[in-house]
């Protein structure tokens, strides 16, 4: 049996990857794939926990966060083809329509 | 005093004593009401009906004239006066009601005004129809004869002041009529100040009379009673007060020394002399001392006296200048004002004068207003006031000539016309009074208004026509109410001759009914001064040429007489002059220097004001926003540039919030 501070470790480790990631990367797919990272650090967070607790909500959240992540990737990309078709770059600092 | 107002109050105030009182008498206010509601009527849909607004005019005074007879009718019956009232206004613990008052004098006066007004009105239509300003002629032909009417049946003093004033506007309007010549409207104006010259101490002496009521009431009935019977109030106190109210006569009534005014007001058209300034305007005057005849009695006898002196003055002197005027109107002119004194004089005997002089003003009223109709209608055919371009009318004007001989003759008091009658009635009134005087005065006045009214009917019907054009005979208009009038002065004498019972001093007196009797060597005797005068007119004038037969032989005489004593020149040099020259120049000064500058530095003081406030304005207060919005803008400004658009960026800031929040929130906890 893997300790759980092991564990909690290790998706610390997994989710401040997706977090630089996030914040650094410049291409718009290498971002989707970093916030991937980060929801999956939740993930092995909320298995580790429930298996530590005995207690099944924690891996039925999962299998949530799973599903909502394939539809947030999902969008995620469509969102990112239309970003291509329109400006022929996926770089996410050039997307900055919104500013002041 | 109390006990005579309480009494009165309950005669006035008690219903069942009017219960026997006829409709007409109860509907007297109708009778100015009439000519009120005719001169609106007039003023605003005049011109847009038939016959520019005249009918309407000479309709409502023909109601009133007719309702005036019914009131009369009530008079000769013997009828009581009547009085009814409703409350006006109060200050403090005056109240004054307006209201009518219908006693003899009154109601005959309504018959006079009524009957002069309709037919001068009448008149008016053929004299003054190629007029620019008809329709306004007639608004203020009607209001004068309302205000006239309000005057007439009033109860009290202070609604007599209204009709009294609206009269003398009237007037002033009347005789600036032809405003365009700048001697009209001078006359116009001289008329109005010469006249509020008088007014002004009559208001004082109404005044006078509220207050000697203890300022109870300003009804004319209730005063006279508590004066008569009273004696609370001193004889010197109501000398003062009649006085006062004398000059209210003096100057409507023209006498001596405010005469001046009339001669002048013939500048209007001649209706309006008929009408205003021979019958019945200028016998407000002497009405004014009728009604208020116990202030006159009850006063010290000095004020009698002294209305006496200054009618005697006016009814002689008058008579003279009359003699020596050019203009046929001016000569009727002075000879109103002769007549008017003949009233006041009349008046100033006491009561046995009462009736006599108000009887020679109901015979006046005909004669002369049909004498200045005549020559209006002499003035409307030569187009001149000036007898020099008349003469030798009488063939081409028969009308005019018979009507103006007969008011002619009346006026000279020639048996059994209407002024032989009510002059005859005055001559043995002071007779009998023991005023030899004025006895004596009466008859050379009359011997000289004979003269003078044979010059102007020789100068203007006989001898052969200086003037040129054709004259021609007036039209039915015109011609109707001078025929009218003069069977008028035919007949309204009889209403005083002794030897037919004299009625007329059954309706109108102070007292007791006045008895006229006949002392036949007074008849004689004034015919005689008549029949002279009449005789001495004829011998001097009957071949005059131009030029005035008596002009040479009177030579500074005359001169004296043409420039009427002076007294309008020693007014012009000794008043107006000073006042228009030196007064209005001292007054446009300080007007200039003082107010003006009072105003002026008031209005610099706001502007500086006003200069300070701007500033404080514009750099505190607008500063206070502008330095709000300013800031506002910049710490916008600066704000703005955390909106990237960089999504990245944006989670950077959550991230560092949500670990200083994390940091926070474990420091706390």
């Amino acid at each position: 049996m893997v300790r759980l501070p092991l564990v909690l470790l290790f998706s610390a480790v997994l989710f401040s990857a997706g977090v630089y990631g996030v914040l650094a990367r410049r291409n718009a797919v290498m971002v989707l794939m970093a916030i991937e990272l980060m929801l999956n650090a939740v993930n092995v967070n909320l298995v580790a926990f429930a298996t530590a607790l005995r207690d099944v909500v924690g891996q039925v959240f999962a299998l949530f966060v799973i599903a909502v992540a394939a539809a947030e990737v999902g969008i995620g990309l469509a969102i990112v083809i239309l970003l291509y078709r329109t400006r022929e770059s996926i770089n996410v600092d050039e997307v900055n329509l919104l500013r002041w | 005093m109390v006990g005579a107002l309480g009494i009165l109050a309950a005669e006035t105030a008690g219903a069942p004593a009017h219960a026997d009182v006829s409709w007409f008498v109860r509907s007297a206010w109708l009778v100015p009401l009439l000519p009120f509601l005719a001169a609106g009527l007039i003023l605003f849909l005049g011109k847009r009906s038939p016959g520019g607004g005249a009918p309407w005019g000479i309709g409502a005074v023909g109601a009133s004239f007719v309702l005036s007879l019914g009131v009369l009718w009530h008079v000769v019956q013997g009828g009581a006066a009547y009085e009814a009232s409703i409350p006006w206004f109060a200050i403090g613990p005056l109240h004054v009601e307006a209201g009518i008052l219908i006693d003899g004098l009154a109601a005959v006066m309504l018959v006079v005004v009524t009957s002069i007004s309709l037919m001068v009105q009448v008149y008016s239509l053929g004299y003054m129809h190629a007029d620019q300003r008809f329709t306004w002629f007639y608004v203020v032909l009607s209001l004068f004869t309302a205000a006239m009417l309000v005057v007439v049946v009033s109860n009290n003093v202070v609604q007599l002041l209204v009709g009294w004033e609206i009269m003398g506007v009237c007037s002033y309007l009347l005789i600036g009529h032809w405003w365009e010549e700048h001697e009209n409207s001078s006359a116009a104006i001289k008329a109005f100040i010469t006249t509020r010259i008088g007014d002004v101490p009559m208001i004082f002496g109404f005044f006078a009379l509220i207050a000697a009521t203890g300022f109870a009431t300003a009804n004319i009935r209730e005063t006279t009673h508590a004066i008569a019977e009273g004696g609370e109030v001193s004889t010197a106190f109501l000398a003062i007060a009649a006085l006062l109210l004398f000059g209210g006569t003096i100057g409507k009534s023209a006498q001596f020394p405010l005469h001046v005014w009339l001669p002048d007001a013939m500048a209007g058209p001649t209706p309006v002399s008929a009408l205003i300034h021979a019958a019945t305007m200028v016998a407000a005057g002497v009405y004014l001392v009728g009604r208020l005849f116990e202030v006159f009695v009850a006063a010290d006898p000095a004020v009698l006296t002294t209305v006496s002196v200054v009618a005697a003055i006016t009814m002689l002197g008058a008579a003279l200048l009359a003699i020596a005027q050019d203009d046929i109107k001016r000569v009727l002119a002075y000879s109103t004002l002769s007549q008017l004194a003949y009233m006041v004089a009349g008046l100033s005997l006491g009561e046995e004068g009462f009736t006599a002089g108000f009887f020679h003003l109901f015979t006046h009223a005909f004669f002369k207003a049909l004498l200045f109709l005549a020559a209006g209608s002499v003035i409307h055919a030569v187009h001149s006031n000036s007898m020099r371009e008349m003469g030798g009318l009488r063939g081409s004007m028969p009308v005019t000539f018979r009507t103006m001989l007969i008011g002619a003759l009346a006026l000279a008091g020639v048996v059994p016309l209407a002024g032989f009658w009510s002059k005859d009635e005055l001559l043995v009134v002071a007779y009998d009074t023991g005023t030899t005087w004025l006895f004596w005065l009466f008859l050379a006045t009359a011997v000289v208004t004979a003269l003078y009214t044979t010059r102007m009917i020789v100068l203007t019907f006989f001898g052969s026509y200086r003037g040129q054009g054709h004259p021609h005979e007036s039209p039915p208009s015109m011609a109707g109410p001078l025929v009218a009038l003069a069977a008028a002065t035919a007949v309204v004498g009889f209403l005083g001759a002794p030897q037919l019972g004299a009625v007329f001093g059954k309706w109108v007196y102070v007292g007791h009914p006045h008895e006229a009797h006949v002392v036949p060597w007074i008849a004689v005797l004034s015919t005689a001064g008549a029949l002279a005068g009449i005789a001495v007119g004829w011998l001097v004038y009957r071949d005059a040429r131009g030029v005035d037969p008596l002009a040479a032989r009177l030579g500074p005489l005359w001169r004296v007489l043409e420039r009427r004593y002076y007294i309008d020149d020693l007014y012009m040099a000794a008043v107006v002059l000073p006042v228009r020259d030196r007064l209005s120049a001292a007054v446009v000064w300080v007007d200039r220097h003082v107010i003006d500058g009072a105003v002026n530095g008031a209005a610099w003081v706001t502007r500086g004001l006003a200069r300070l406030v701007a500033w404080v304005d514009r750099h505190v207060v607008d500063g206070a926003v502008n330095g709000l919005g300013g800031l506002t803008g910049s710490s916008g400004g600066l704000l703005r540039y955390l909106q990237s658009g960089n999504v990245q960026w944006y989670a950077v800031m959550l991230f560092v919030g949500v670990i200083a929040l994390t940091v926070v929130f474990i420091r706390i906890v």
